[in-house]
């Protein structure tokens, strides 16, 4: 079967589209169906996907803007196939849940879903540094819009500092990224941000070390990162619950994803020599994110902040360079996403159960009345937590292992921020589903369609515990190349000579 | 080493009038005449129709003339020494002739036309285009200086033709002030650079200054140069010289203003090019750090005036201060590519604040607000066809893929990092993190609810209310601005997925400087 990655990237937004010319209350239907063909097609490529090949499959790639060099290229390999199976997957049950919910001015709410999921889906799919960057920015259009039209508290200051403060970054990105272009062209060559042309050309290695530090900025900004995080309180509370699975389970992946993709191949000089200075962000951030998910009170806090502390991991396996350390990395891309969805949509029931409170001293009691919605819930902790049996117990297992290997200190000190995520996750969950029924708590179980929303996502994970191998034998491969040229020079070794070249296969 | 036996002879001789390439120009001109006698005649329709129609008419003629005309390539000289059309000249007045139908179509229901007759308004209208067009045309220093005479007069004029207004009045003074200094500067300026090289042609100052007489570092040229520039920057409000910016495009009628945001700026852009790019190319070492300065000025000063801003006509004339500064990277590489650039650039430009002053437009004449943005509130839920709009034009300002701002300035960094001012790039794009802070503002009133800074009093309407006793009566009530919002909104989008029209177009008139590196 031929898979045509155009018709995945564009199909939500046309559903969008065509939700915005039927009638009112059509439009949630319309994009729920999008979300839904999108998913199939994403499980029909896994299905498809040859992991024994080690270079992109389904290519697109097309000349889009000449004179800047810019080309439509798309391509799935290891390193994206579960990317944008986690993002198909996300997306099915937010829009479930925002469909079934009754939404202000619904045609605009999900045409805003669609684009969302576009922009993502382009961002981990594009192969071309230009298009990565216009999908990188586009993916902030709709969740501005979303989060300020459709958030609570003080939705508009909250969703303006997450523009300001994200496209501070990717700006900065896109200036680095053109002088990347520029800068490694040839003379009499033809400009060219063709993630694969960059990689056989280089630039001299100083320019490569700003670059690559402005590179670092918008993706730790995105994930977020320990001192880069200043508008995560903030979104965090104003953001719909749909919305916010959204931008914590799928979103933050674009950042670290593009140090995968195109920090580490392109730029392995660059991306070595600040190898330190990345561990050591990535390693206060676990300790950090750690400590604060303990002592918040706000439940989408206490996610928050152990979201930072996810990230720290993941950036710390990545700068590991060391295969063990990328792979679990990657693994652990997906299962955070995997948690954090259902995660969220978990703490959007409770918070109805208590009259809209989310304040941990107006939550509790609620796992007596409500069975099902507890075990979920248990279900999700435990994996958050890294549980032993769980796909993020693999996950860490490897990033730790990973930089054992090299950075034994900071393997050590982030182990730390395992034991941490037990205590801070099983108090949350004490806290909402245990103890003294909270003040307003009128705990009821799960109704149906939000069953249907979470109960798939959970099975997803709990089947993830059990063969992470069907995730790491797809994607270590790839994984492995886009560290390799790195890698070799952390070893000592000659960068462009360790790099396997991607064309020959 | 002056030219004396050259000057001479061109007064005995009458130079060879290519009437071909002038036609452009001759319709203007002629269009001029025309409206300002038929805009004499008495009947209502004659004032209020036929006037707009024919000015619209001439202007349509004079597009389908540069058409007809159209040619990549050398210059062609239209008079022998003094005008000559190339496809930076036809280029840039395709975006003149096209702000000039669009203030005509948004003037159609102003005030100023009635107050200061229809006629007048516009054939000085047609005037300030021909200016434009002559200066884009000039091929010596004194049909540059002509030019910009001819562009300037008009617009004094035409800034203060709401006649009852003292904002009015007084915007159009400020202008003829602040106008005439610039023009002075600009004057001595070419008097010093005619007096180091000897030569009024632009060929010509360029051989002198590759010349081996004369050093690139040569005092006289450098101060010539620096008043040149610094007559120039008035016009296009670069930074410190833009004080006048804000006042005169808040006084000044609308669509006059949106005329004064696109034309002028494309038009003083062009002498830019012109005269750094082609006849001071060579001393490009020695004007261009100066001229990078100026505009992180301007990029800085641009933006932060902008935030504090709540009439939306002042923060467009401060973002335009700051787009100045982003265009004048492309001049500053002086090359091909960012003469292409900053030709790209001027188009979206022109797309995007277009768009922005018709929903202002459309705006100021229900709401009891003027352009405060307190007028804009929910607007999005109230007139979804302006908010939309609006919307696009802020977000493509601000740079926003899949818009035509953002790959504008995608060519703007791609020509700075080319030309080796990487750190221009970025200046830029730290400017565009700053501006968002002003354009979200406007997005954010329109879609998500209030604006809750109080007014310090009420804002008070300027001008006639087209309607406003009810959002459908203000649907209703003037289409053409709608109709030109949507449009060129459209177009913004269109272009920012497919440019590639525009980069013909910017490719074009790129090679018409191809003396450039």
């Amino acid at each position: 079967m031929t898979i045509h990655l155009s018709i995945v990237l564009f199909l939500p937004l046309a559903a969008g589209l065509v939700g915005a010319v039927l009638p009112r209350g059509m439009a949630r239907w319309a994009v729920l169906a999008g979300t839904v063909a999108v998913l199939a097609y994403a499980i029909a490529m896994i299905a498809d996907f040859d992991s024994a090949a080690g270079g992109l499959q389904y290519e697109t790639n097309d000349q889009w803007i000449e004179e800047l060099g810019i080309r439509y290229q798309l391509g799935v390999d290891g390193l994206n196939l579960f990317m944008v199976l986690l993002t198909a997957i996300a997306w099915v049950p937010c829009t479930l849940w925002a469909a079934v919910r009754e939404q202000d001015r619904p045609k605009l709410f999900f045409f805003y879903m669609g684009l969302a999921e576009t922009a993502v889906l382009g961002a981990f799919m594009a192969q071309d540094l230009a298009l990565f960057i216009v999908f990188f920015d586009l993916m902030l259009v709709p969740f501005y819009f979303l989060i300020g039209g459709w958030g609570t508290g003080d939705r508009v200051r909250a969703t303006t500092k997450f523009v300001i403060y994200t496209l501070s970054g990717s700006l900065l990105m896109l200036a680095a990224a053109i002088a990347l272009g520029v800068l490694a062209t040839p003379d009499g060559g033809q400009l060219s941000f063709s993630l694969e042309v960059l990689e056989q050309r280089s630039v001299p290695e100083g320019t490569q070390h700003w670059i690559v530090l402005l590179f670092a900025l918008a993706f730790f900004v995105k994930a977020p990162l320990f001192p880069l995080h200043g508008w995560v309180p903030e979104t965090y509370r104003s953001t719909p619950i749909p919305v916010l699975a959204l931008l914590s389970g799928v979103l933050s992946k674009v950042g670290v994803y593009g140090f995968l993709r195109i920090v580490l191949p392109v730029m392995p000089e660059g991306s070595q020599h600040w190898q330190e200075l990345f561990i050591v962000i990535a390693v206060f951030s676990i300790l950090y994110g750690s400590v604060l998910a303990f002592s918040q009170d706000n439940v989408r806090l206490v996610v928050a902040y152990s979201s930072i502390a996810q990230l720290g991991f993941i950036v710390l396996g990545i700068f590991a360079l060391d295969d063990e350390g990328a792979q679990g990395a990657v693994l652990q891309m997906l299962n955070h996403g995997l948690v954090v969805v259902p995660l969220f949509l978990i703490i959007g029931l409770v918070a109805a159960r208590s009259g809209g409170g989310e304040s941990l001293k107006e939550l509790g009691g609620m796992a007596f009345r409500a069975p099902v919605l507890a075990a979920l819930f248990l279900i999700t902790t435990f994996a958050t937590l890294a549980m032993p049996g769980s796909a993020n117990f693999i996950g860490e297992v490897l990033v730790l292992f990973g930089s054992f290997e090299d950075k034994l200190v900071y393997g050590i000190v982030a182990s730390v921020g395992v034991v941490l995520a037990a205590v801070y996750m099983i108090r949350l969950f004490q806290r909402v589903m245990h103890n003294r029924v909270g003040p307003a708590v009128r705990s009821r179980d799960i109704g149906g369609l939000d069953l249907a929303a979470t109960a798939p996502l959970v099975a997803v994970i709990v089947a993830l515990g059990l063969y992470p191998q069907f995730v790491v034998e797809r994607t270590e491969k790839t994984t492995f190349q886009q560290i390799a040229a790195a890698k070799a020079l952390a070893d000592g070794g000659e960068a462009r000579a360790a790099a396997p070249a991607r064309q020959g296969e | 080493m002056i030219d004396v036996a050259g000057i001479a002879a061109s007064e005995v001789k009458a130079p060879v009038i290519d009437y071909k390439e002038l036609s452009p120009l001759l319709a203007l001109a002629g269009g001029m005449v025309v409206v300002l006698m038929v805009g004499l005649l008495r009947p209502r329709f004659v004032r209020r129709a036929l006037v707009p129609a024919l000015s619209a008419g001439a202007l349509l003629i004079a597009i389908g003339l540069t058409i007809w005309i159209w040619e990549p390539g050398d210059r062609q000289p239209i008079i022998e020494g003094a005008l000559s059309v190339d496809a930076l000249a036809l280029g840039i007045s395709v975006l003149f002739y096209v702000a000039g139908l669009v203030t005509i179509v948004l003037s159609l229901r102003a005030n100023a036309p009635s107050e200061a007759g229809h006629g007048e308004y516009h054939a000085l209208l047609l005037g300030s285009i021909a200016g434009m067009v002559v200066l884009a045309q000039a091929e010596n220093l004194v049909t540059l200086f002509i030019g910009i005479e001819l562009l300037s007069i008009p617009l004094y004029v035409l800034c203060a033709t709401e006649l009852r207004q003292r904002v009015s009045l007084e915007s159009g003074l400020k202008y003829l002030v602040v106008g005439s200094v610039g023009s002075a500067t600009l004057l001595y300026g070419l008097a010093m650079i005619y007096g180091a090289t000897g030569s009024m042609q632009f060929g010509g100052i360029g051989s002198a200054i590759g010349g081996d007489e004369l050093s690139a570092t040569d005092p006289l040229l450098l101060t010539g140069i620096a008043l040149a520039a610094t007559g120039l920057a008035f016009k296009a409000s670069v930074a410190p010289f833009h004080q006048w910016t804000p006042d005169v495009y808040q006084g000044a009628p609308t669509p006059i203003t949106t005329f004064m945001a696109v034309a002028t700026k494309a038009a003083a852009f062009a002498v830019f090019l012109r005269l750094f790019g082609q006849a001071l190319g060579l001393a490009q070492l020695e004007w261009a750090p100066a001229l990078a300065v100026l505009a992180t000025v301007t990029i800085v000063m641009g933006n932060v005036g902008a935030i504090a801003q709540r009439s939306l006509k002042r923060m467009l004339a401060w973002s335009g201060v700051a787009q100045a500064g982003y265009l004048l990277a492309g001049v500053i590489v002086a090359s091909e590519l960012g003469a292409r650039a900053t030709a790209f650039y001027l188009a979206v430009y022109l797309l995007m604040n277009v768009t922005a002053f018709a929903v202002v437009v459309a705006r100021e004449r229900v709401s009891e607000r003027g352009d405060d943005l307190a007028s804009f509130e929910g607007l999005g839920t109230s007139q979804p066809w302006l908010a939309w709009p609006m919307t696009i034009a802020m977000l493509s300002l601000a740079g926003f893929p899949a818009t035509a701002g953002f790959i504008g300035k995608f060519y703007l960094i791609d020509a700075a990092v080319a030309g080796d001012y990487t750190w221009l790039g970025i200046v830029i794009v730290i400017g565009s993190v700053v501006s968002l802070g002003y354009y979200l503002r406007v997005v954010a009133v329109m879609w998500m609810g209030r604006f809750e800074i109080e007014m310090p009093g009420p804002a008070r309407r300027l001008v006639k209310p087209a309607a406003g006793w009810s959002p459908e009566a203000d649907a209703l009530a003037q289409p053409e601005v709608a109709a030109i919002a949507i449009l060129f909104a459209a177009a913004t989008i269109v272009f920012g997925i497919y440019p590639d029209p525009l980069f013909d177009l910017a490719r074009d008139v790129g090679s018409s400087l191809s003396s450039l590196r």
